[in-house]
């Protein structure tokens, strides 16, 4: 029994290793002296120093954001009331409306990227930003209507109901009992999309242009061209991020339990 | 709204039974050829090379992760979010960066090699990166937290009076395992291995960068007709093939994950 949990233990500790180790190496690395050699050669910024130096990088990081940021606010505007309507439908078309918002998230990125480019070149627009901002808002708006309706679901009805009781008109309600309520959903789902915006690959390959470079793009470029310090300076950048991401949203978690 | 997705399938679906013009585009002839050509043997390999690459993913990731499930699983009640959360964090970060870190380990001059070179163990660099294990590395260290997730989510409701049942009635740990734990946990099971296989058949990132010209994917293949040789209908004919293979996936899913359901896993990882 006790040599079964230790054996537990240590396999649990190795899974950790395996997810852990390679990320720690590359921010190790991205601190090392020596440009070629995987042996350490001393503490340097000098790969940090050459990224701000790198103009095509700065302007991807640009683009990265306001894809991100315009993505989800489309994402937002379009996914809460969308969130609300879905409510209101029959149980059946509830259903069937969510096997269709859970499709773009299950099918391998590719298809989405690829389907996405057809339908662009179909109707003609020039795969530029816009292309890329309109496909990343095809995979930000599932992911805020799932989570604003997971939330709404929780919601307590008879809240709405005292306050129509009370004399308060539906937009009244809905203004200072609902969306009150839903914000946190709101802010966790903007937040979970953005993210996801920032890290996408494949869906900005697909249907970017001459001039939609975004930094995961760019990152994608020079790895292609090999294996250097700068970037596993902008990786730790990346990842770092990543985590600040994920702190934000725990917080906002933290502020719906209460 | 679902036609706000659907268009875009149906566009694909037209355009694999459009007629290919030299520099991409299509003429709107309807023609079959596209997926007579899409079972080409030199594709059907790619194909069932896919299938194989991604099953074999699947699988080391169900062993390697149900202990790591299982003992989260097992800790105190309050710390086990933190757990999950350490599991879910390389989840949330750049999928990009993460292969570029197994680049970095694997090339011939990377860490890897310098440490068994160091330590005396091989005498030669290996050839690690871009070989078929190198995409499989990659597949099971980006695709993991997907297996650990819903097996938690089963893990963690696991009534555990129902495996002390079994050992007061002489089950060994191995019998506990096959005939209480596991059934059990089917349904994540199920829910695992799918939200592993399908991300791991249409890959694209890990073959093209970890697996090189060598280890093309279905993913990668799709990606070199649409932008390298332009050959649309063919692409979009390949593209439908991985898409019926993600709606039977989806249906075993849907068949044998029971009541596990997708907001009820996505809650195992807050």
């Amino acid at each position: 029994m006790k040599a079964r949990a230790g054996w537990l233990t240590a396999a649990a500790a190795l899974n950790l290793l395996f997810l852990y180790g390679p990320i720690l190496v590359l921010i190790v690395f991205s601190f090392n002296a020596s440009r070629y050699s995987a042996s350490w050669h001393g503490f340097t910024w000098q790969w940090y120093r050459t990224l701000l130096d790198d103009r095509t990088l700065l302007e991807s990081v640009w683009n990265s954001v306001i894809v991100a940021v315009s993505s989800t606010a489309i994402a937002v505007l379009l996914g809460v009331p969308a969130a609300i309507g879905l409510e209101r439908l029959a149980p059946a078309r509830q259903r069937l409306a969510e096997a269709g918002l859970v499709l773009p998230l299950v099918i391998p990125e590719i298809m989405l990227g690829v389907s996405l480019m057809l339908l662009f070149v179909t109707m003609h627009w020039p795969l530029s930003l816009l292309t890329v901002t309109v496909g990343h808002a095809a995979f930000n708006l599932p992911v805020v209507i799932l989570i604003v309706r997971a939330r709404l679901r929780r919601l307590d009805p008879r809240l709405v109901e005292a306050a129509r009781d009370l004399g308060a008109t539906a937009a009244q309600a809905f203004r200072r009992i609902t969306l009150p309520l839903l914000l946190p959903a709101i802010a966790g789902g903007a937040l979970m999309a953005f993210t996801i915006s920032l890290d996408d690959f494949l869906v900005t390959f697909f249907t970017g242009g001459p001039g939609s470079t975004t930094l995961p793009l760019k990152v994608y470029s020079m790895v292609k061209a090999g294996v250097s310090p700068a970037i596993n300076a902008i990786s730790t950048i990346i990842v770092l991020i990543s985590m600040a991401c994920v702190a934000a949203a725990l917080w906002l978690q933290r502020g719906r339990d209460k | 709204m679902a036609l706000f997705f659907a268009l875009p399938l149906l566009l694909v679906l037209a355009i694999s039974l459009a007629t290919r013009r030299t520099y991409g585009g299509v003429d709107w002839i309807f023609t079959l050829v596209n997926y007579r050509d899409a079972l080409d043997p030199l594709y059907l390999r790619i194909l069932m090379k896919s299938v194989l690459l991604a099953g074999v993913t699947t699988a080391i990731c169900l062993v390697i992760g149900f202990p790591l499930a299982y003992w989260i699983a097992r800790q105190p009640i309050s710390r086990q979010a933190i757990w999950m959360l350490l599991v879910m964090i390389p989840f949330w970060t750049n999928f990009l960066v993460r292969t570029y870190a197994w680049m970095f380990m694997l090339r011939t001059e990377g860490l890897l090699n310098t440490w068994l070179l160091g330590l005396g163990i091989i005498s030669h660099p290996l050839e690690l990166l871009y070989t078929d294990v190198a995409v499989l590395i990659g597949l099971v260290y980006g695709y993991l937290p997907f297996m650990v997730l819903p097996l938690y989510a089963v893990l963690a409701r696991l009534d555990r009076s129902l495996i002390e049942a079994a050992r007061d009635l002489y089950a060994g740990p191995g019998a506990v395992l096959r005939r209480v734990i596991l059934p059990l946990a089917r349904p994540g099971i199920v829910a695992g291995c799918v939200l592993v296989f399908v991300p791991s058949l249409g890959a694209y990132l890990t073959p093209d960068l970890l697996g090189g010209a060598r280890s093309m994917m279905i993913g990668t293949l799709i990606q070199h007709e649409f932008l390298v040789i332009r050959d649309w209908p063919l692409g979009a004919a390949l593209s439908f093939g991985l898409m019926l293979l993600v709606v039977l996936c989806v249906t075993a899913y849907v068949r044998w994950a029971g009541n596990l359901t997708g907001e009820r896993i996505a809650e195992a990882g807050r």
